[in-house]
């Protein structure tokens, strides 16, 4: 939908890794880096969190995401929000146009009531993980926590609501190849997890990995598309400026 | 759904029957079999709450888990309130409003600079009376909450639609003077509410309103 013309040039690359279907990661990304989002297989689902890496109880905020852009779903032009009213990270650009925000992560009952068990001792490194202990297991490296467990974006992964509020998971949404861009408006610990959405019917539990490639973005323009998106967001974006103001 | 359920019980043998002015913060246990009720007095006034296991506030409202449980966007009669460990903290037994909101989240002085424009920051939130509670109430200072603590939350009588396309607006309520919705708590719970002071949208028809809580004793 937009032009990766920072890829093609490829002393922007800083760095690139893979997380394997159902594994999780985290990370520090600096304000003016970027991260792409590559489902290599199709049908992946990343569950991500986002933390100011300087004040780590300034955090992503579903809410005041989604209610200041008038979205449930979240693609390119939206900015995330965290809940002192700042952009932590921008969808810059977006292969397959919607992301779900509030479907949260499986846990240990939802896989196992789903897909059976496959621990460690019987399939390896193949076992069956679960969002939130991914993503609990990366929090407790940065010294947080089950508090800190907020609800966080589901990429490649879109649900429709219906007239009543009744949710659908839209199978076969992403594909493989299909790419999603952060561009990292302030230092943002990033937390991950490749374990499969809660609400993918798909009987058996085969997550795909996700390619994290890291490259340099640069800040926000004037003229910037997320910036320029919605009134809001340049709001946002002024707030976030005189945070860094020096 | 939005079926609208009636409650069967007397406000005459409530043990608990409090008002909450417009604006306002309010605080409270509500113990295992107990039954809560929030009061919608005047109408379209939007009741932003949370709850925390009244033992370990580590285990708080899910509103993410409780979504995806139900399947369900909104919160109605039937509804499960699911903790952050998964466990049922509070079912939805009666409600004459029909639709609840758990999207939206709270309002707060930085969010209403992004929302509304940057002067709006001096207006009163409903984050600002979540924190303000936490400092001034027993019951959190026992458990040792904090901003940290404050995650996303149910707005009672607040009407959040979502289109298929994935539109989210803030509608005009779909409350009316006496609405009330009625849970029965599962676990012991702390109850944290912010009766919401926004006057920037139609979620409290622009014109803040008090709320009456009541709690009933299991019969």
């Amino acid at each position: 939908m937009t032009s990766h013309a920072d890829m093609s040039r490829p002393e922007s690359i800083l760095w690139e890794e893979l997380v394997p279907g159902g594994n999780h990661w985290s990370g520090l990304m600096r304000r003016g880096t970027a991260l792409r989002l590559t489902d290599l297989q199709g049908g992946a689902n990343l569950s991500a969190l986002f933390y100011n890496f300087d004040e780590r109880l300034e955090r992503y905020n579903m809410a005041d995401t989604l209610k200041a852009q008038h979205t449930a779903l979240l693609t390119r032009g939206h900015v995330l929000m965290s809940d002192m009213g700042r952009v932590l990270a921008s969808i810059v650009a977006d292969d397959v146009g919607g992301h779900d925000a509030f479907c949260g992560v499986s846990d240990a009952a939802l896989i196992r009531e789903k897909y059976g068990e496959r621990p460690f001792g019987v399939a390896r490194n193949a076992m069956y993980r679960n969002g939130r202990d991914g993503l609990l297991i990366e929090l407790g490296k940065w010294g947080l926590g089950k508090r800190d467990l907020v609800p966080g974006v589901n990429f490649f992964s879109r649900v429709i609501v219906g007239e009543e509020g009744e949710l659908s998971f839209a199978t076969g949404h992403s594909y493989p190849g299909a790419t999603v861009d952060l561009r990292f408006d302030m230092n943002v610990l990033v937390v991950l997890s490749a374990a499969p959405h809660p609400l993918d019917p798909k009987p058996e539990y085969a997550p795909g990995p996700v390619l994290l490639t890291a490259y340099r973005a640069g800040l926000a323009a004037a003229d910037d598309y997320c910036r320029t998106f919605r009134p809001e967001n340049a709001r946002a974006f002024i707030n976030t400026e005189r945070y860094f103001a020096e | 759904m939005n079926m609208l359920i009636e409650s069967p019980l007397d406000p005459r043998d409530a043990v608990l029957d409090e008002i909450c002015p417009a604006g306002e913060a309010w605080m409270g246990t509500v113990r295992k079999g107990q039954t809560f009720r929030i009061v919608d007095l005047e109408g379209n006034q939007a009741v932003d709450t949370l709850f925390y296991n009244a033992h370990d506030a580590e285990e708080r409202y899910s509103a993410t888990d409780t979504i995806r449980r139900q399947g369900r966007l909104y919160l109605t009669t039937g509804s499960r309130l699911i903790s952050s460990e998964g466990n049922v903290m509070l079912t939805i037994t009666a409600d004459t409003c029909g639709r609840h909101d758990t999207l939206g989240g709270a309002c707060a002085a930085e969010s209403n600079t992004v929302r509304y424009a940057l002067d709006k920051r001096p207006m009163h939130s409903c984050r600002d009376n979540f924190m303000h509670a936490l400092n001034a109430c027993g019951c959190a200072h026992h458990l040792g909450m904090s901003k940290r603590d404050i995650t996303s939350n149910i707005n009672f009588f607040m009407n959040v639609p979502v289109t298929p396309e994935g539109r989210l607006s803030f509608e005009d309520g779909i409350s009316a003077p006496g609405k009330y919705v009625e849970m029965r708590a599962e676990m012991d719970v702390v109850v944290l509410i912010s009766n919401c002071p926004q006057l920037n949208n139609p979620c409290n028809a622009y014109n803040p309103t008090p709320i009456r809580l009541l709690v009933w004793d299991p019969v």
